[in-house]
């Protein structure tokens, strides 16, 4: 078990615990800006795509684990970020400026729909935002002279400062582009986590009533927490179009919200980890699926024979399995983990017996 | 002078007046505790001044100034600061991150700055943890600093809350019972923290309690409601000899102080 000494406030501020910690951070950074030596290109695409997960994954953790406002309506926000970014880049806007000012235009978007639809709690809250993620396809196909109807928009090569990139020519390009924003993304987050603006994120999600007796703005947070989330969605969405090459109203559709959730919840909810490892799982799932129905079908040898829906339906006992038996997610068991053997032989099984679920914020007086 | 002031205030729930025309005022430097049976409509009287209710009738004052014109976000900008009957603290945040929201009024930096986390957000950082800290050594909550509150006993969460109002630097403390479920020696610290909090921090407290130890050590004043109803106003023996407090009491099967 590790003591960490504290001498000044600033071992609370800084953004990591203490040097080991540090460095192991700095390892996996090392490997990450290795990994296109180390793998080939068809799993640094899918490295990639993780990776794009994983930001609109750290946007819907800011909102539902650290806000505690569900949302099953990202998947719109994300689409307003590859629409406009593939509009802009059209229009001759450098790809410098249409990638972030596509997730700004997220956020905008965010804060106006999160105004009237944030008044609600809990499963209000989700119907709410279910009927954003349903009523996305249908705007998309109605806005057709920007969106392309359903034949959809190719998204153009990526021309930044006069370097032409785009993910199947030059794929570790675009991995290092999706790493950076990823990596932005990340240091904005943990920033917040550790100022004023978080610490109320948080005093929302624990108790709306005492964080307004402290002074918190109640719909001001929240609309602020949905708006940041969102510039995550949209930028994360911005990728995916980019990602994708050419995207309609089907990539964007409840799924896709689901999904977002799902990954969140199965990573644990209230960890920046969670969203990381959520998208991994999340990421990998569909080659994992392949991977062993393949493996199956020859063992068996069946051919290759194709189950519809068997996507969803892995996904589904995933996700299940994950409520009953783990609520804190795969970060949760890695905690656990961890301290079990931090403090072998002494660990007692009840030792996280606290938990609560983040969804509830239906609490007044 | 008088610091927070309430006139003819009522307020009702449908057909139930919660406060009936209740007008008290705490002057500045004051102990001033709320006194009566169940139900009276003291927690009432709190929820007004933090304005999570408007009164129906009548007006509250902080410094000759109405509030009724503010949020409740608002009111602590005052320097009004409260504690819940029910303990209302933020169960998956750590003590000393429980407390650091307690500035939040004091924030000062914008969404930007944090984002980057500016040199300015890390000043005031340091500045609020510092704050912070102060009262912790007050409250002597050093061990419990880093803990999550959901894994804290009761008596110490009781603590966090005060520790949690006195971090937003209040002119005035609203206390909601906070000698209820603590022990005797927990009540006993309570006495004297109330006492310091008056006497060396220079801080105005509202009170409202049942365990008349508690009340008769501290309170320069005592006003007694039933039924949303002023009965008496005065010292704390006052108050406790007075008929109509003893009778209300009597009428609810108790006996002052019980609870
Ligand atoms: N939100 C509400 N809606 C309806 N009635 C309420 C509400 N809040 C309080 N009341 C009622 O108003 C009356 C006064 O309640 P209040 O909580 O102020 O009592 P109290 O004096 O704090 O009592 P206790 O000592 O039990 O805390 C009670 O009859 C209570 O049932
Ligand atoms: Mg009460």
């Amino acid at each position: 078990m590790r003591f960490v000494f504290k001498r000044s406030y600033d071992a609370d501020i800084k953004l990591f615990k203490h040097r080991p910690q540090a460095l192991w951070y700095l390892a996996l950074l090392a490997v990450m800006l290795a990994l296109p030596w180390i793998i080939d290109e068809f799993f640094l695409g899918e490295a990639t795509n993780v990776l794009i997960w994983a930001i609109a994954g750290m946007g819907l953790m800011l909102l539902v684990g650290h806000s505690g406002q569900a949302s099953l309506g990202h998947a719109a926000f994300m689409a307003v970020g590859a629409y406009t970014n593939v509009n802009m880049m059209e229009s001759g806007i450098p790809f410098i400026l249409s990638l972030p000012l596509s997730g700004i235009i997220a956020g905008v978007v965010g804060v106006i729909v999160a105004l009237p639809v944030l008044r609600l709690h809990g499963i209000y809250l989700a119907i709410a935002t279910l009927a954003i993620s349903v009523l996305t396809e249908d705007f998309i196909v109605i806005l057709e002279p920007w969106t392309g109807g359903v034949i959809g928009l190719v998204a153009p090569p990526i021309d930044l400062f006069g370097y032409e990139m785009d993910r199947y020519g030059t794929p570790t390009a675009f991995y290092f582009l999706t790493l950076l924003v990823t990596l932005l993304v990340l240091f904005a987050y943990r920033n917040l986590l550790r100022a004023p603006l978080g610490r109320a994120f948080t005093a929302l999600r624990d108790s709306e009533i005492s964080a307004q007796a402290m002074g918190v703005n109640i719909m001001r947070t929240k609309a602020t927490a949905f708006g940041l989330s969102c510039v995550a969605a949209g930028l994360a969405g911005a990728l995916l179009g980019l990602f994708a090459g050419a995207f309609n109203h089907e990539t964007f559709n409840l799924v896709l919200s689901i999904q977002l959730l799902l990954m969140i919840v199965i990573g644990g909810l209230g960890s920046i980890h969670g969203a990381f490892f959520g998208a991994i799982v999340i990421g990998f799932l569909p080659q994992f699926i392949a991977i062993s129905r393949d493996g199956i079908s020859n063992l068996f040898g069946l051919g290759s024979v194709t189950i519809p829906g068997i996507e969803s339906g892995v996904f589904a006992v995933i996700l299940i399995s994950f409520i009953l038996f783990e609520p804190l997610g795969i970060y949760g068991r890695w905690v656990k983990i961890r301290t079990y053997f931090e403090l072998f032989p002494f660990y007692r099984k009840n030792m996280f017996k606290r938990q609560k679920s983040y969804l509830k914020t239906e609490r007044m007086r | 002078m008088s610091l927070l002031t309430l006139e003819n205030v009522t307020l009702r729930f449908g057909g139930l007046v919660a406060v009936n025309n209740v007008s008290f005022h705490v002057g500045e430097g004051e102990v001033f505790s709320l006194v009566g049976p169940n139900g009276a409509g003291k927690s009432t009287v709190f929820n007004l001044i933090s304005r999570f209710y408007d009164p129906a009738e009548g007006d509250i004052k902080f410094e000759d100034k109405s509030i009724l014109k503010m949020q409740s976000d608002q009111v602590p900008s005052l320097g009004i600061a409260r504690t819940f009957q029910n303990i209302e603290l933020f169960e998956q945040s750590t003590v000393l991150q429980n407390l650091l929201v307690g500035r939040h009024r004091h924030r000062k930096s914008g969404l930007l700055a944090e984002l980057f986390f500016a040199p300015k957000v890390r000043d005031e950082e340091r500045r609020h943890r510092a704050v912070v800290e102060e009262v912790i050594d007050f409250l002597e909550l050093q061990a419990y600093r880093d803990k999550y509150i959901a894994g804290l006993p009761y008596g110490v969460r009781k603590v966090v809350e005060l520790a949690r109002a006195l971090a937003t630097e209040p002119r005035i403390l609203l206390l909601d019972e906070p000698a209820s479920g603590l022990s005797v020696e927990e009540t006993q610290d309570m006495i004297f923290w109330v006492e310091d909090i008056k006497k060396q921090m220079g801080v105005t407290v509202l009170m409202v309690e049942h365990d008349m130890n508690l009340v008769a050590a501290v309170s320069d004043r005592v006003l007694a409601l039933a039924d949303g109803k002023e009965l008496a106003i005065g010292t704390s023996a006052e108050v406790q000899s007075h008929p109509a407090v003893i009778e209300a009491y009597l009428g609810t099967g108790g006996r002052i102080g019980d609870d």
